[in-house]
C-alpha cells in the first residue's frame, strides 16, 4: 500500500541522499519525493510516497527520526490531509493531429472541466498546467488518451502533502496560542495513538 | 600563534587536536598519509597520544575496543581514499554493536574534490549506511563545529560510529578557535521516545500476572549503564537473567539468578527457560537471529516487555506487548516507585512461585551437567573449552577476575569463550558480535589495554582469524604493551569447518589453513611465546604469560575437529537444539 510521509530535514548537502538511501536499504520503493523550502529557515519539507506494506510504516518513521538530519516525520492518511500534486501535459493540437483543427477547442472544454490552465499555445501543442489530487490528474490524462489525443509530454512533481487543520509550532506561535519559543517538534498536533502501533496487528487479524 | 581578542587563530589541523583535546581525548589510533599530513604536522603541539598502527583496520578495532573497555567515545585517524576504506570494516563493526568512535579521514582538497584526484575516494558516500552520521569538512571553521557534534552524536542515545573527512586545505587554513562556542546544540532525543506511566502500569500487571518471567539481558545494559539497577531489579523480583553475547558481563555470571548465554549456543536449559517462560524482560536487547532462532516457535507462551532505547528496533523481529522507549537506566529507575505503589510484593506467592520457576529452570538441566566437556576427565586430548576455562580459572585463582578483559576474534573459540569464560564484571568481554568481524581481536585488544592498562588483556583468537591482523603485533612491541595472546590453533577455520560438517556433507571445502609457526612469529616481533599441546602444561603457561612483564602469545594446538555444542540450526526454533554428543565423541584419530 501507498504510505505518504512529510518529514523535515536540515537544508544541507547530502540529505537527499540519506532519505533516499534509508529507503533502498530497506528494500522499499519510493514512488514520488518533493523536497522544498518550508517554514522554517534552514529546513527543508519532504513528502515522500512509498510503496510498502502496511506493518512496515512503523519502523520506516522510527528510520526516518534516526537520522541526525531529521527534525520531524509525520505519516498522513488521506483523509486526514491534503494532497496535491502539480502536473504539466503537453498534448499534440495541430491541424495534423488526430481530431485536426477541432482538437485545439476540444482540449480547452476538457481542461476547463478538469480545472487545468493553458499555460503554452504553439502551432502543433498545448501545454496544460494542473493541480490536484493525483487521481484527477490521471482522470484527466486518461480522458485525453480516450479520446485519441496525443499526450506528447507529461511532468508531474510528485505529492505533496499537509495535515488538515493541524497547526505546526510556528502557525501556533503565530495565533498568539504558544507564547513559547519555537516547539522542538513541528507537528504537535499528530495524534499520540499512532506513534506506537502494533505492526503486527495486520498478521493476527 | 595570532590572536583575536581571548581567541587564537588557529590552523585547521590545531583546532583539529585543540577539539580532540577539549574533548577529553587522551590517545588517537592512527597511521599517516599524504591527505591528513598537515594533521600530524600539528600534532606534536598537543597532548594526545598516537598509536601507529599497521593498517587502518587496526585503528577503527583498536577505538573500539578502547570504547568497549571505558565507556569513552574512541578515537581513529586515517589518511585519504585507502587509508580511508581500510576504515570501513572496523566502522560497520562498530556500527552494529553500537560502539561510539569517531573516525577521521583526511581529503584532498576542495579545490579538487571530485576530480578523482591521488587517493580521492567518496568515503562519505562509502560510509553512509555504516556510520550513525557523517561529515565532510572543507573549511577550518567547520573542523570545530563537526568534532564536537560528532562526539555528541557518537556518545547519546543508541551509540554509534562517526566519520568526519576533512581537506587538506581545511587542515592548512585558518579560523579562530573558541571551544566553547563550537558546542553542538543540545542534544535532541529521538521524538518517539515514550516511556509513559500508562505503559509502565501494563508493565507491572504483566510482571504481577507472571510466574514464569526471564529477563533477557544485553548490550544495552552496559551503554546506559544500567548494570547496578539490572541486578537490583532481578534480585528484588527474584527473576532469572538470560544474556546475549554483548550483554556478558552486565550481570555477574555466578548470580544465583544468572541463567547464562542465550541463543544459537546457548546453554540448553537457558533456551529451555525462554520457550517456557511466560514473560519476557528484554532489557537493551534486540531480538537478533542469533538469539531468537526461528520467530515463528520463539517464545509462544510469554509476552514481552522491550526496554529499549532505538524505536525502529520495536516489532522489529518480535512483536512485543509492551515497549518502553528509552535509556534503560532511566526507564527501571522510573518504574520502580511505580511498581512499589502497586504493592507488587503484597502477594506472598509470589516468591513461592518464582522459587518454583527457578527449581523448573534447574531441573531443565538434566544430563547437561554430564554432557559438558569441562567434566571430561583429561583423555590425552587438548580441547579449546579447557584451554579458555583454564584462562579463567587461573584469573580467579589469581583473584584478577575483575582486572581481566577478555578481547576474543569471531568464531568457534568466540562461543568457547562465551560458554567458558564466566563474566562477572562489566566491560570484561569485547567482542565483534553483530558483524561478526575476524581479525578483532588483537586490535581490539590493544585498544582496551591503552584503556585500562590496570587490566590483563587476553586476545582470545583463532588461528584463522589472527592471521588477519597478527601485524598488529608489531604495534604491541612498539608501544610496549603487555597483552596475551591465546591462539586457539585447531589447523582449521574452525566455524567454517563446523557448519560444512552439519549441513555440507563434510566437504571442508577451503576450511584448513596452514599457519606460521606464531611463537616464532612472536619471536621475530620479540615478543616471547609458547607451545602448549597438552591440557597440565595450559594453566602454568597461562599464569607465566599473565605475570610476565611483556606480551605473551601462546599457540594452543587443540582438538582439529571439535564442534561447539549445543548449537540451534538456522531456522530452527529455540529448543530444537542439538545437544553436546554424550559420551562425547572421539575424535578421528582414535578410530
Amino acid at each position: 500500500m501507498l504510505h505518504t510521509f512529510v518529514a523535515l530535514v536540515d537544508d544541507k548537502p547530502g540529505t537527499l541522499t540519506r532519505v533516499a538511501s534509508l529507503f533502498r536499504r530497506l528494500n522499499v520503493n519510493i514512488v514520488s519525493l518533493t523536497v522544498g523550502e518550508s517554514e522554517r529557515d534552514g529546513i527543508s519539507r519532504m513528502t515522500i510516497v512509498c510503496d510498502a506494506p502496511e506493518h512496515a510504516a512503523d519502523r520506516i518513521r522510527a528510520s526516518l527520526y534516526k537520522l541526525e538530519t531529521t527534525r520531524d516525520v509525520d505519516e498522513l492518511g488521506r483523509s486526514e490531509a491534503v494532497i496535491r500534486e502539480l502536473c504539466l501535459i503537453k498534448v499534440a493540437a495541430g491541424p495534423n493531429s488526430p481530431h485536426g483543427q477541432q482538437s485545439r477547442s476540444q482540449i480547452f472544454e476538457l481542461a476547463n472541466v478538469f480545472r487545468a490552465r493553458v499555460v503554452d499555445l504553439a502551432p502543433e501543442s498545448i501545454m496544460l498546467e494542473m493541480t490536484g489530487a493525483a487521481s484527477k490528474i490521471e482522470g484527466l490524462l486518461q480522458v485525453l488518451r480516450e479520446s485519441k489525443f496525443e499526450v506528447l509530454e507529461v511532468s508531474r512533481t510528485g505529492r505533496m502533502a499537509m495535515r488538515r487543520g493541524h497547526h505546526t509550532g510556528r502557525v501556533l506561535k503565530a495565533l498568539g496560542t504558544k507564547p513559547d519559543e519555537e516547539a522542538p517538534v513541528a507537528f504537535p498536533d499528530r495524534p499520540v495513538t499512532d506513534d506506537l502501533p502494533n505492526q503486527f496487528a495486520e498478521d493476527e487479524a | 600563534m595570532a590572536t583575536n581578542n581571548t581567541h587564537p587563530i588557529l590552523t585547521g589541523a590545531e583546532i583539529l587536536w585543540a577539539t580532540l583535546v577539549g574533548e577529553g581525548v587522551t590517545t588517537v589510533f592512527g597511521y599517516p598519509g599524504g591527505a591528513i599530513l598537515p594533521a600530524y604536522d600539528a600534532l606534536r603541539k598537543f597532548p594526545i597520544h598516537h598509536v601507529l598502527t599497521r593498517h587502518e583496520q587496526g585503528a577503527a578495532h583498536m577505538a573500539d575496543g578502547y570504547a568497549r573497555a571505558s565507556g569513552k567515545v574512541g578515537v581513529a585517524i586515517a589518511t585519504s581514499g585507502p587509508g580511508a576504506t581500510n576504515l570501513v570494516t572496523g566502522i560497520a563493526t562498530a556500527m552494529l554493536d553500537s560502539i561510539p568512535i569517531v573516525c577521521i579521514s583526511g581529503q584532498v582538497s576542495s579545490k579538487v574534490l571530485g576530480s578523482d584526484a591521488f587517493q580521492e575516494i567518496d568515503i562519505t558516500g562509502i560510509t553512509l549506511p555504516i556510520t550513525k552520521h557523517n561529515f565532510v569538512a572543507t573549511r577550518a571553521e567547520e573542523i570545530a563545529p563537526m568534532i564536537r557534534e560528532a562526539f555528541q552524536i557518537a556518545a547519546s542515545g543508541r551509540p554509534g560510529p562517526v566519520l568526519v573527512d576533512i581537506t587538506k586545505d581545511a587542515q592548512q587554513g585558518t579560523a579562530t578557535f573558541n571551544f566553547d562556542e563550537a558546542a553542538p546544540a543540545s542534544y535532541r532525543p529521538h521524538p518517539m521516545l515514550r516511556a509513559e506511566s500508562t505503559e509502565m502500569a501494563r508493565a507491572i500487571e504483566l510482571m504481577r500476572a507472571s510466574t514464569k518471567p526471564v529477563i533477557l539481558a544485553g548490550h544495552g545494559i552496559i551503554h546506559s549503564g544500567a548494570e547496578r539497577e539490572v541486578l537490583a531489579f532481578a534480585e528484588r523480583y527474584q527473576i532469572p537473567v538470560a544474556t546475549t553475547l554483548l550483554g556478558l558481563g552486565a550481570f555477574p555470571a555466578s548470580h544465583p539468578l544468572a541463567l547464562g548465554m542465550m541463543g544459537m549456543h546457548g546453554e540448553s536449559w537457558v533456551n529451555h527457560a525462554i520457550q517456557q517462560a511466560d514473560l519476557l524482560l528484554a532489557f537493551g536487547m534486540r531480538f537478533d537471529d542469533r538469539v531468537t532462532g526461528n520467530l515463528a516457535s520463539y517464545a509462544p507462551n510469554a509476552k514481552k516487555i522491550h526496554i529499549e532505547i532505538d524505536p525502529s528496533e520495536i516489532n522489529k523481529n518480535v512483536k512485543v506487548d509492551v515497549a518502553l522507549i528509552g535509556d534503560l537506566k532511566e526507564v527501571l529507575n522510573t518504574m520502580e516507585p511505580l511498581i512499589h505503589d502497586r504493592n507488587y510484593l503484597a502477594d506472598a506467592s509470589t516468591t513461592k512461585t518464582t522459587r518454583a520457576w527457578l527449581r523448573e529452570i534447574r531441573s531443565l538441566k538434566g544430563d547437561a551437567a554430564v554432557r559438558d566437556i569441562i567434566n571430561l576427565p583429561d583423555n590425552g586430548h587438548l580441547y579449546a573449552a579447557h584451554v579458555i576455562n583454564d584462562i579463567w580459572q587461573e584469573a580467579k585463582a589469581a583473584g584478577r577476575l575483575d582486572k581481566t578483559i577478555i578481547a576474543t576474534d569471531v568464531g568457534q573459540h568466540q562461543m568457547w569463550e562465551a560458554q567458558y569464560f564466566k563474566h562477572e564484571d562489566t566491560r570484561t568481554l569485547i567482542t565483534s558480535g553483530g558483524l561478526g568481524t575476524m581479525g578483532f581481536a588483537l586490535p581490539a585488544a590493544i585498544g582496551a589495554k591503552i584503556a585500562r592498562p590496570d587490566c590483563d588483556v587476553w586476545c582470545i583468537a583463532g588461528d584463522g582469524g589472527f592471521q588477519m591482523t597478527a601485524s598488529e603485533l608489531s604495534t604491541i612491541q612498539q608501544e610496549c604493551l603487555h597483552i596475551n595472546v591465546a591462539v586457539i590453533n585447531n589447523g582449521f577455520l574452525g566455524m567454517v569447518r563446523q557448519w560444512q560438517e552439519a549441513f555440507y556433507d563434510k566437504n571442508y571445502a577451503c576450511s584448513p589453513i596452514l599457519s606460521p609457526d606464531f611463537v616464532k612469529l612472536a619471536d621475530a616481533h620479540g615478543i616471547p611465546g609458547a607451545h602448549v599441546t597438552e591440557r597440565k602444561d595450559v594453566t602454568p603457561t597461562v599464569a607465566k604469560a599473565r605475570t610476565s612483564p611483556t606480551a605473551f602469545v601462546i599457540n594452543f594446538s587443540v582438538e582439529k575437529e571439535d564442534g561447539v555444542y549445543p548449537m540451534i540450526a538456522p531456522g530452527a526454533a529455540l529448543h530444537e537444539m542439538v545437544r553436546r554428543p554424550n559420551p562425547l565423541i572421539e575424535t578421528a584419530e582414535d578410530e
